[in-house]
């Protein structure tokens, strides 16, 4: 049996070697790739990030227990984990730890549990992730959960990957003012409050809720209006969305370690599937990931195609000159593109 | 066509709770440039042999202070050889008695590390049994 037909049977065997290939970007990945493609586009990708030790593992590990086990009686389903942690930049070694934290998942044959070094990409995911996720895809995994990096402010490619991302934080990382920085709180379908027993729980949420508030503006004003007097206390439900065309991020509390919040926490992803699928926005953010992917590749091939015909004295010699302040960067990059080793179209 | 990246599985078998030898393996695995997965305490052979399977792993090293080598080691091994993958290079480290070497090596464990051996040594011989052999 050879590795697509295994992948496409679901053999776990086959999948995992499958993955191996493709992370190292051999020949049969690629070409499995190609032919598994047909195969893909089923599975709900969900995305996790925030940043390290706010339980993103353990809560991953709870999500794909409750998709393995739901409360309402109705199937499960099956459940892949992409975990990436970072490789060392200087050894290019890597020590994967997530599966520590996702236990309980052990003994499923319904689960698959992958582990991923970043391997030098930068944005939150390795290179490969998006292939290895296909594969998956076309392994017939209805939920696939990726977990990025322990991530800081601008690890956001999980935006682009993810169907719907999590982002997750703890009690007492950052005041109000990380809350309105750009970058990763403004990538989130749900925010997760998690560790939710610890002290200033209240004042995590108080400052994501007030951050969507600058979000979205004109909603909370028309809330406001009805809440009444100054002195009213306002009430938790105020940030369900009036129009449904708006998707607002809940704001939710977990403590991944008991599952405490996690019925919750599925109903809300339930929820974003249904606004995605009902708006619309389900193709059209599988189009831009698609277009994303499409960009990547092209740059990728045509670098390669380029660095094919220079030497690498060729290429030394122009770092030599930079450094000699000969020129400028920009200037180096347009003389060697203009060696016309590579017709520019 | 990126570089081949050496994936180890360092696990924990049984229920003795010393992990500070694995994690020095797998710190000095790391810093060697492989791609080391650890998989925390009080794992079940049936634990370790799915992890090592999901993660497609080159070898599988068992840190092992419990003195239950003799049961937990064989059966590690008929599973991984269940799931396909009696290829991968197996090892052990902690403490086991010389009497116990040679029925474990034959067994099909590749070598036995037990207390200061240096990580030069586990990390080549790791690199030889992976590399040496024509990448499947």
């Amino acid at each position: 049996m050879n590795l697509v037909e295994g992948v496409l049977a679901g053999d776990r065997l086959a999948i995992a070697r499958l993955i191996t290939q493709v992370e190292n970007d051999t020949p049969e990945g690629r070409d499995a790739l190609n032919r598994l493609f047909s195969h893909t586009g089923r599975a709900h990708l969900i995305g996790i990030t925030g940043s390290p030790g706010t339980g993103k593992s353990s809560l991953v590990n709870q999500i794909a227990h409750a998709y393995r086990n739901p409360a309402n009686g109705t199937q499960p389903c099956k459940v892949a984990v992409v975990a990436i942690d970072p490789s060392s930049p200087f050894t290019g070694g890597a020590l994967l730890g997530d599966r520590v934290r996702m236990r309980d998942l052990a003994g499923d044959t319904g689960v698959f549990v992958r582990s991923m070094a970043s391997r030098g990409a930068l944005g939150g995911l390795a290179r490969s992730t998006a292939a290895v996720v296909q594969v998956l895809d076309a392994a017939g995994f209805e939920k696939i959960l990726i977990e990025t990096v322990g991530a800081g402010q601008s690890e956001v490619d999980i935006a682009r990957l993810a169907h719907t991302t999590l982002v997750v934080e703890a009690p007492g990382l950052g005041d109000d003012i990380q809350a309105i920085k750009a970058g990763i709180l403004e990538i989130a379908d749900i925010l997760v409050v998690n560790k939710a027993d610890r002290p200033g729980v209240e004042n995590t949420e108080r400052a994501l809720r007030s951050m969507l508030e600058l979000a979205h503006p004109e909603r909370m004003k028309s809330i406001s209006c009805g809440r009444g007097g100054r002195g009213n206390k306002p009430k938790e439900s105020t940030l369900e969305p009036l129009n449904s065309d708006i998707w607002i991020p809940p704001v939710l509390r977990t403590v991944a370690t008991q599952g405490g919040g996690i019925n919750e926490l599925m109903t809300a992803i339930d929820r974003h599937v249904a606004y995605l699928r009902e708006t619309g926005e389900w193709r059209e953010r599988e189009r831009e990931r698609l277009q994303d992917e499409l960009n990547h590749l092209l740059q990728a091939i045509l670098v390669a195609h380029w660095r094919e015909g220079v030497s690498d004295s060729e290429l030394q010699g122009m770092v030599s000159r930079l450094q000699d302040r000969a020129l400028s960067p920009l200037q180096a990059a347009e003389q060697l593109l203009d060696l016309e080793k590579i017709p520019l179209i | 066509m990126a570089e081949r990246k050496i994936r180890v599985l360092v696990a924990k078998p049984g229920l003795d709770g010393h992990d500070r030898g694995a994690k020095v393996v797998a710190r000095a695995l790391r810093d060697a440039g492989m791609e080391v997965i650890y998989t925390g305490l009080r794992q079940t052979p049936e634990m370790i042999a799915e992890a090592a399977l999901h993660e497609d792993v080159d070898a599988v090293g068992l840190s092992i202070l419990s003195g239950a080598h003799m049961a937990l080691v064989p059966r590690v091994l008929e599973l991984m050889r269940a799931n396909g993958q009696g290829d991968v290079c197996f090892f052990v480290g902690g403490i086991v008695p010389e009497t116990d070497v040679k029925p474990l090596m034959n067994m099909g464990v590749m070598a036995i590390y037990g207390p200061g051996t240096p990580s030069s040594k586990y990390i080549s011989d790791i690199r030889a049994a992976v590399l040496g052999e024509p990448v499947a």
